[in-house]
């Protein structure tokens, strides 16, 4: 597994796989909680090694992913082979030399923080200050401390004392980019809550609340259902958020509750299918969205391998898709067209031949180049600028 | 006196149709389409219940729907309609019939009074005790009166739960939370499970008003239901046993 030069040559390798999470068996309840990675975040790098979080339904892991590509030789007490040398025949004493070998990448577990949530954990978010992090689940979030393990503070709970009162559960949170003590979360009914872990241990009542005011002429039955949101992504300037629901990307001013300032339609011409998406379980996908490293333009996934970019700018948008016919080595990806009514164009697709086991849920910018990937399946694709 | 205020409300329900039809015949098709949505929504919650695992934020979202449709329809008058249809009380037993494992004394007793109820009352008891078995919290809501919604269901019967449909998708949180028998569960079904969740053990002391109503489970004489630390502890060295053999095998 070697490093490639990803500006040169526009290719990638694997740099390293490592198994994360094993399956586990809970006994009290006689359930089996998946390996399955709901979501994986980088810290901020310190040193040489790499350190991420990640997390399955039920525990968190840090790891440590180092290099290794010198190698100690001529150790006194030990020949070339791990051996231990017979202590009578060492006659002289030498140092140590450093050769250079081929890289190898190792993964190590550092910390296991388990045992802090009955229900799935849906996000992790790495707090400015560097040394903690929260853990979401439908529930309650939890504020963990980077060093310690064995304990976590409960920072939202909203559990009804009575479960059949259960109407909203929390979808996503996020630590705010810059002020440690500023975490938002966002929930099944659309709405998003700012929350100041300065004026009380447990946040239970917000700073701020987000909501959009509902069209009444577009009320559904499933007007609850898509405007869950999915995915809530502070920018890196830390001024706005975006949120993801099932048919659209907002972004919100942080100053302004009453409504987003932005929305980019995703795929508008699924609603006229919500029953169908409805029944097929598709209108529960929770898509993800990112923004570039400046904010100015911003991501998500659609179905049929397609993916969104919209320019906040610009306001325009273009439609992509990541597969292996569309994404040969260099070649530049076509623009798509979803055809949503009237005749059909050359080249165009119609709503009902889009393959909705297609999905692009994952989606990530690089933070400072033009370098995005785009996770299709069981594919990983990777794309950048054309280099002129 | 149940069983007149049952033919009391048949008779208003007549009337009731009659009016209905006739506003269902204008729009036939829209009422179609919503109970589609509904008896769609009934087997995906269903289909939750006897997951192991089901995904929380799915089955909310489902049942918000399920209750919206359910509003509405008590709105429009066709809710009482479809309830004194058998193919509606049909679907809603098949909802229940999955994991009847035992009946207590108490809900048997409850279904000499209702007669008229018998067959419906007594699988929601059923169930309920079986999910009393694995929840405190939810001895509370068989007992307390629930006023979610106002439909003829509540009228007539203030002592039973509200609504049955209410309650059908109120024992499909429960058992959300409480994982859904299985089959290997079924081995363990006389292991009380009520102190395993010990977040929802922890959550039903906290609602110290409906605690009182946890004198209930004294009068349940399944052995599921009792709730004892005794039991429990025994009951936890017998489960790793029973999971040691399995695991062995």
């Amino acid at each position: 597994q070697n490093k490639s030069r990803p500006h040169s040559r526009g290719e990638y390798n694997v740099y390293s796989t490592f198994q994360s999470h094993e399956p586990e068996f809970d006994y009290l309840k006689s359930l089996e909680i998946e390996e399955k990675i709901n979501k994986i975040r980088w810290l901020p790098q310190q040193n040489a090694a790499h350190f991420l979080l990640s997390t399955n339904d039920k525990t968190i892991k840090l790891w440590k992913i180092s290099e290794r590509d010198k190698r100690a030789e001529g150790y006194n007490l030990k020949d070339e082979d791990g051996r231990l040398r017979d202590p009578f025949r060492i006659t002289a004493l030498r140092v140590p030399i450093l050769k250079p070998m081929d890289l190898m990448v190792e993964a190590s577990p550092r910390r296991i923080f388990a045992n802090a949530h009955t229900y799935h954990i849906n996000s992790i978010s790495v707090n400015s200050d560097h040394e903690t992090y929260l853990s979401a689940d439908d529930l309650r979030i939890n504020l963990w401390h980077l060093e310690i393990t064995d304990r976590s503070f409960n920072i939202v709970d909203i559990k009804p004392a009575n479960m059949e009162e259960l109407t909203e559960v929390i979808t996503a949170a996020e630590f705010h980019p810059h002020h440690c003590n500023v975490f938002v979360y966002s929930s099944s009914k659309g709405t998003i809550r700012l929350c100041d872990m300065r004026s009380s241990a447990l946040c239970d009542r917000h700073s701020k609340f987000f909501e959009e005011p509902e069209d009444p002429s577009s009320r559904s039955f499933f007007s609850e259902i898509i405007s869950s949101i999915s995915d809530v992504k502070f920018s890196h300037s830390g001024r706005y958020m975006m949120t993801r629901d099932y048919l659209s990307v907002k972004v919100w001013d942080l100053n302004m509750e009453n409504r987003p300032v932005e929305t980019y339609q995703v795929h508008e011409y699924l609603r006229s299918k919500l029953c169908s998406l409805y029944e097929n379980d598709c209108i529960f996908d929770k898509f993800e969205c990112c923004w570039n490293g400046s904010d100015s333009a911003i991501m998500t996934g659609s179905y049929n391998n397609f993916f969104r970019m919209f320019d906040r700018n610009t306001r325009r948008d273009v439609t992509l898709e990541a597969s292996r016919e569309s994404s040969k080595p260099r070649a530049v990806l076509k623009p798509r067209k979803v055809c949503t009514g009237g005749k059909r164009k050359k080249d165009e697709i119609s709503v009902d031949s889009l393959d909705f086991n297609k999905k692009i849920l994952h989606t990530a910018w690089h933070p400072m180049e033009n370098i995005i990937a785009v996770a299709a399946t069981n594919n990983l694709y990777i794309f950048q600028d054309k280099i002129n | 006196m149940f069983v007149r205020g049952l033919k009391r409300k048949c008779f208003d329900g007549e009337e009731d149709i009659e009016g209905t039809l006739a506003g269902i015949k204008a729009i036939p098709s829209y009422n179609l389409q919503r109970q589609s949505l509904l008896d769609m929504s009934l087997v995906k919650l269903q289909l939750c219940h006897m997951l192991v695992e089901p995904n929380l934020c799915r089955s909310v979202l489902i049942a918000n729907t399920v209750r919206q449709i359910q509003e509405e329809m008590t709105q429009d008058g066709t809710w009482q309609m479809i309830n004194t249809q058998s193919t509606g009380q049909a679907s809603l037993d098949r909802l229940v019939s999955t994991d009847i494992l035992c009946r207590s004394s108490r809900e048997q007793a409850e279904g000499k009074h209702v007669p008229g109820y018998s067959t419906f009352n007594k699988d929601f008891e059923g169930d309920q005790a079986q999910d009393n078995s694995e929840t405190m919290s939810t001895v509370s809501s068989v007992q307390a009166p629930r006023n979610l919604q106002s439909n003829v269901w509540e009228m007539e019967n203030p002592q039973e739960n509200k609504g049955n449909f209410q309650k059908s998708l109120d024992q499909i949180f429960e058992t959300l939370e409480n994982k859904s028998p299985n089959s290997v569960e079924d081995l363990f079904s006389e292991v009380d499970n009520s102190y395993y969740d010990l977040d929802t053990m922890l959550t039903g002391m906290m609602s110290n008003t409906k605690m009182g109503h946890c004198d209930g489970l004294e009068t349940f004489s399944s052995p599921t239901t009792t709730a004892s630390n005794s039991n429990c502890k025994s009951d936890l060295n017998e489960l790793d046993h029973i999971v040691e053999i399995l695991v062995e095998s």
